[in-house]
């Protein structure tokens, strides 16, 4: 082979090979640049709710106030007089939250705990596959359904109470998978032992495997907290909200979410304002919760 | 194409007259279906066809970047300040709650968009704001299940490629994208599915208008957000009407989750 064509071979593999190292270097160009782009968004819905909504959560008049009652917003709005504060959704996302929480957690844990314990069954299985289900489904639907069957059917009426139900139903699904992920990590050997001592089956479950997963059981249930705690969506027509602060459960209440709602559509600059800061107080509140799960996560794993 | 509505009311049962046209012939504003005597047709082709623009684009903007975010957490830096930080604000974007992305696309993207495209309809509330914003939410969605996937690919397959002589490029597209692609493909279905339900981000933003949306630059309504801004005034019709749309968006919704969730466990039991 004469020394040009060699040159020539030489010539095009190199290029070639320059080439991939280019587009290896654009493409990691490409990864880097978008992924940090990503984070953009964020910060730009932090500084924006910070710098508008701060401000407020140092006015105690916007946490304790409430709206005078007994009159419409617009009226409010017309006569130019302060719109109050944040307590009534305050007090109501804490209630409802509570109440969702609360019935939530029983059936979420024990139905955990069966599909631990039934692992092959067929009950189990399809208990799997509609646990999976409700986890897809979007939140407006648990309105409707809690709508149709509470507030309208059983005349339970927009009521605090429907709007825990249908929070509940959104929470199940984290509690059931969480707990059942943390019981099949439990060893059957600790269960043997206790079984062995002739202790029956309740008190295995109830004194040695719920205790031993009970950090499991804690996440889950922070998790849950976190996702319903700024859900607006089902409460809409279940909750309904409340001008004023309200303690009945069976009553409309207000939550911070549908506080921001209604505010944000309105066209008064005072109660914009105030859907600033009930924006800051609620991402605040979601925040804490998501470091305490990561708190609870990592000091307190389950570990066998 | 015509779904009879079997569902009855608390008072009345319209049964024989309850239809939901999805072909959308008299479609239209849903509100004043009293006024005509023979009105007794509700469309929920607008809605439809919303919805499924709205997700669709949204899937479209976001995809290259989730994309980019699960490669370069899953291959380029693996561990590291860089990676904790794109880790920890991918889980901050997921859990904000929905009403805020709202609030914040509301008085930021909408203006943002309007300014950009002064031709596009409802001073910034349409289609497109909504896309976008629905495309941050779901971003952390996608990212984080095809991260996953992308970290279980074998090394010894990797270094096979590198071993040929293949650059980092040509290992993600030859190697760990076929091999992690039906999970990065559930990670797809499964944001799908949140951006087709998704109400309140999209309620504030998309311009709340009754009509089949020519452009993405023009006002529209998914049945998300149809649903929250009429259920709680609607009359008996409306409410059966606005139930059955829930009905076709739960449908839906429930076919991509459950072959999302299909290709997860094909993909544990590997």
């Amino acid at each position: 082979m004469s020394d040009k064509k060699k040159d020539k071979i030489k010539e095009t593999v190199n290029s070639a090979v320059r080439k991939n190292i280019l587009k290896d270097r654009i493409f990691e160009g490409l990864v880097i640049t978008l992924s940090l782009l990503s984070i953009v968004p964020l910060i730009f819905i932090l500084s924006y709710i910070f710098a508008k909504g701060f401000p407020k959560l140092f006015i105690p008049e916007f946490w304790v106030g409430i709206p005078p009652s007994g009159q419409s917003k617009n009226v409010i709005e017309a006569v130019g007089m302060n719109v109050g504060g944040i307590a009534n959704g305050i007090i109501g996302t804490f209630l409802i939250v509570l109440m969702g929480g609360l019935i939530a957690v029983p059936f979420g844990v024990l139905t955990g705990v069966y599909l631990a314990e039934n692992r092959q069954s067929k009950v189990a299985n399809a208990i799997r596959v509609a646990v999976d289900m409700i986890q897809g489904i979007p939140s407006i639907i648990f309105g409707i359904f809690v709508n149709i069957w509470w507030v309208t059917t059983m005349k339970g009426g927009y009521s605090a109470i429907a709007g825990s139900v249908s929070l509940a139903l959104m929470m199940l699904p984290i509690v059931i998978k969480s707990t059942e992920e943390t019981m099949i990590l439990i060893p059957d050997s600790l269960k043997e032992a206790a079984v062995a001592l002739g202790t029956p089956y309740y008190k295995v479950l109830l004194r040695i495997v719920l205790p031993a997963g009970l950090s499991g059981i804690v996440t889950g249930v922070l998790v849950g907290i976190t996702r319903i705690a700024g859900e607006t969506a089902p409460l809409l027509f279940t909750a309904f909200g409340n001008p004023n602060i309200n303690l009945n459960v069976t009553e409309p209440m207000e939550t911070l979410p549908t506080l921001i709602y209604n505010n944000a559509r309105s066209a008064s600059p005072n109660l914009i304002e105030n859907a600033w800061g009930a924006s800051a107080a609620l991402v605040i509140i979601v925040l804490i919760l998501n470091i305490l799960t990561k708190v609870v996560v990592n000091r307190w794993k389950v570990k066998f | 194409m015509f779904i009879p509505q079997t569902l009855t009311t608390n008072d009345v049962s319209y049964g024989a007259v309850q239809i939901i046209d999805i072909i959308g012939e008299r479609y239209g504003s849903i509100t004043n279906y009293i006024s005509e005597d023979d009105q007794r047709w509700f469309g929920g082709m607008p809605f439809i066809i919303g919805t499924l623009m709205t997700s669709i684009l949204a899937l479209l903007i976001s995809l290259p970047f989730s994309m980019a975010i699960a490669i370069f957490l899953g291959e380029y830096f693996t561990s590291g300040i860089i990676s904790d930080i794109l880790k920890t604000t991918n889980e901050l974007l997921a859990g904000i709650p929905s009403i805020i992305y709202g609030f914040w696309a509301f008085t930021f993207i909408g203006p943002l968009v309007y300014q950009l495209f002064p031709f596009s309809e409802g001073g910034g509330s349409n289609i497109l704001t909504a896309s976008l914003v629905l495309a941050i939410m779901i971003i952390p969605y996608s990212a984080s299940l095809a991260r996953e996937v992308i970290n279980l690919v074998p090394a010894d397959l990797k270094e096979a490629a590198y071993a040929m002589g293949g650059t980092r490029y040509e290992v993600v597209r030859r190697v760990i994208i076929p091999y992690s692609s039906s999970g990065i493909l559930a990670g797809i279905l499964l944001a799908f599915g949140r951006a087709l339900g998704e109400t309140m981000a999209v309620t504030l933003v998309i311009g709340n208008k009754n009509d089949v949306p020519l452009s993405i630059f023009s006002s529209g309504q998914t049945i998300a957000s149809l649903i929250a801004s009429k259920y709680a005034e609607g009359g008996t019709m409306q409410i059966a009407a606005l139930t059955e749309l829930g009905l076709i968006l739960f449908v839906i919704t429930l076919v991509f989750g459950l072959l999302g969730r299909y290709l997860i466990k094909k993909l544990s039991v590997r």
